[in-house]
């Protein structure tokens, strides 16, 4: 039988990527009791996945330090499930975890979009930023054929890191339009701190080609990915590879922010110029609250953490670093629109819920998701629409409306531990 | 510290580097991660544990996502051949 661990923490932060980490130090400095929860084996979320086992020569290291000397009370491998107002609840490998908080802070990160399309569903077809995170977490690549596609700068990042890691990588396509590229690259010398990495990131990727107005149609294989058939330009044609790394942009993870009652706005969690959302006493910083990537995260991170502390002087110190770094963010949004013929990939038989094995055309008569939910138990499987409920409100223009705790598949025993009066503040 | 670590997936002794997760342990013994409710074969989508195609069975426990747990020395590990 599990047990059940009790804690408690003056702050609680849920989420130990960038944002979380410089939440809880921010936090920390006021000698208040913190904790930063994660789900991940490690600390640094995905940007800074397994970095700490070479932490001297990463950027993210005077962070790591700064985090192992702290007293900041890490909790990894413990996936939040329930909030409610005060605590929460979660659960690691061995027991279901308590924790009773004084204020919250939300840094829950972002995920990939990603788009059905024939074969998305094959072996070694994984995200961009997921193929980033399985070579970080030791995945061997040396020799291997890779195409990269999708969409924004991720897949220069990833098509740089693949090639490090010794992969050969064939081609990345890019599904904006090559005049929109290039007036991004533009743009993006003009943001300070951004034309070295620009600079970088043509250096590292010489030779690889990058290709606009390009996506994948159909990935053919066997018991794993061989080929992928891709639209460029309007023509067609056919790429031999071992994986394909596909990803539609970042989509911010919502589920804790909905469940604690915070307000969204435009698919944000909205926040005020101290990080703070609509639900009194919880903060939010990071992806969640508009993707802007590491810097901004950070910064938001230390707002957040400050803020939750009383410490306003100190908050607002950052108010002009977080502008900067705010810049970049508008930018993107202009340059990478998703175009709409990818609404058109996925065949009647395309899977879209990939853990019910819903095909499109089973989803197409409903009008909503919440029907589609009902009658072809899409989104009803372990990842409870994480992965397909953004799909289909690209698809279907489908507004996905409501979270319901556990919003992780869990343990009956962890279930048990939540305290009924918790489980009923929720209605 | 060891620098590698092994394990066995689905009886076959896997060397891996220390620090690595169990998804990557299977790749590199050339299985796929789980099958699906219709029997296809599925391997990682996300590898940061929110798409829960990369389940597979740790020392007898099913279910769990192997791209958010690191390997141990002994680990058996059962996947989708």
């Amino acid at each position: 039988m599990d047990s059940v661990r009790h804690l408690s923490f003056d702050v609680a932060v849920v989420g130990a990527g960038p944002a979380g980490i410089a939440a809880a130090l921010a936090a920390a400095d006021s000698g208040v009791t913190v904790g930063l929860i994660d789900d991940n084996p490690a600390a640094g979320g995905q940007i800074w996945r397994g970095v700490q086992s070479a932490p001297q020569n990463s950027a993210s290291s005077i962070w790591f330090q700064r985090l192992n000397k702290s007293a900041v009370q890490l909790v990894r491998g413990a996936r939040v499930f329930h909030a409610a107002k005060g605590e929460l609840a979660a659960e690691s490998d061995d027991s279901a975890i308590q924790i009773s908080y004084g204020k919250l802070i939300l840094t829950t990160g972002a995920r990939e979009l990603f788009l059905p399309f024939p074969g998305w569903t094959l072996p070694n077809v994984t995200g961009a930023g997921g193929l980033q995170a399985l070579l970080k977490s030791g995945l061997d690549i040396a020799g291997k054929r890779v195409v990269i596609a999708g969409t924004g700068p991720l897949l220069l990042a990833v098509a740089a890191y693949a090639r490090k890691c010794g992969a050969k990588v064939v081609a990345i396509c890019e599904q904006t339009t090559r005049s929109r590229m290039v007036r991004f690259g533009m743009k993006m010398l003009l943001v300070p701190g951004k034309a070295p990495e620009a600079l970088r990131f043509a250096y590292e990727l010489r030779g690889i080609p990058h290709w606009t107005d390009c996506w994948p149609v159909a990935a053919f294989g066997s018991r794993r990915i061989e080929s992928v058939r891709i639209s460029r330009q309007g023509q067609t044609s056919e790429i031999e590879c071992d994986y394909l790394a596909c990803g539609f942009h970042l989509i911010p993870n919502l589920e804790l922010p909905r469940m604690c009652g915070c307000r969204l706005e435009s698919g944000f969690v909205h926040v005020n110029e101290y990080q703070q959302t609509s639900a009194p006493g919880i903060y939010c910083a990071g992806e969640p609250t508009g993707i802007g990537g590491l810097e901004l995260a950070l910064a938001e991170g230390e707002v957040a953490g400050y803020a939750a502390t009383n410490w306003e002087d100190r908050a607002k110190h950052l108010f002009a670093k977080r502008a900067r770094y705010g810049k970049g963010v508008r930018i993107l949004k202009d340059a990478f629109p998703l175009r709409p013929e990818l609404k058109n990939l996925a065949r009647p038989d395309t899977l879209v819920c990939r853990c019910e094995d819903v095909p499109h055309e089973r989803l197409r008569e409903h009008g909503c998701w919440r029907a589609a939910k009902l009658h072809a138990r899409c989104g009803m499987g372990p990842c409870q629409g994480r992965v397909c409920a953004p799909a289909a409100e690209f698809l279907f223009g489908w507004q996905i409306d409501s979270v319901r705790p556990p919003v992780f598949p869990v343990r009956c025993a962890s279930l048990a531990a939540v305290p009924s009066h918790s489980a009923a503040a929720r209605n | 510290m060891s620098d590698s670590v092994s394990v066995r997936v689905n009886g076959k002794p896997v060397t891996v580097r220390a620090g690595a997760t169990v998804a990557v342990a299977v790749l590199a013994a050339g299985a796929t991660c789980r099958a699906s409710v219709t029997g296809q074969p599925r391997s990682p989508l996300c590898g940061m544990g929110t798409c829960f195609e990369c389940r597979v069975a740790i020392n007898g426990e099913p279910q769990r996502r192997s791209c958010q747990v690191l390997c141990e020395a002994g680990m058996e590990i059962e996947a989708n051949g």
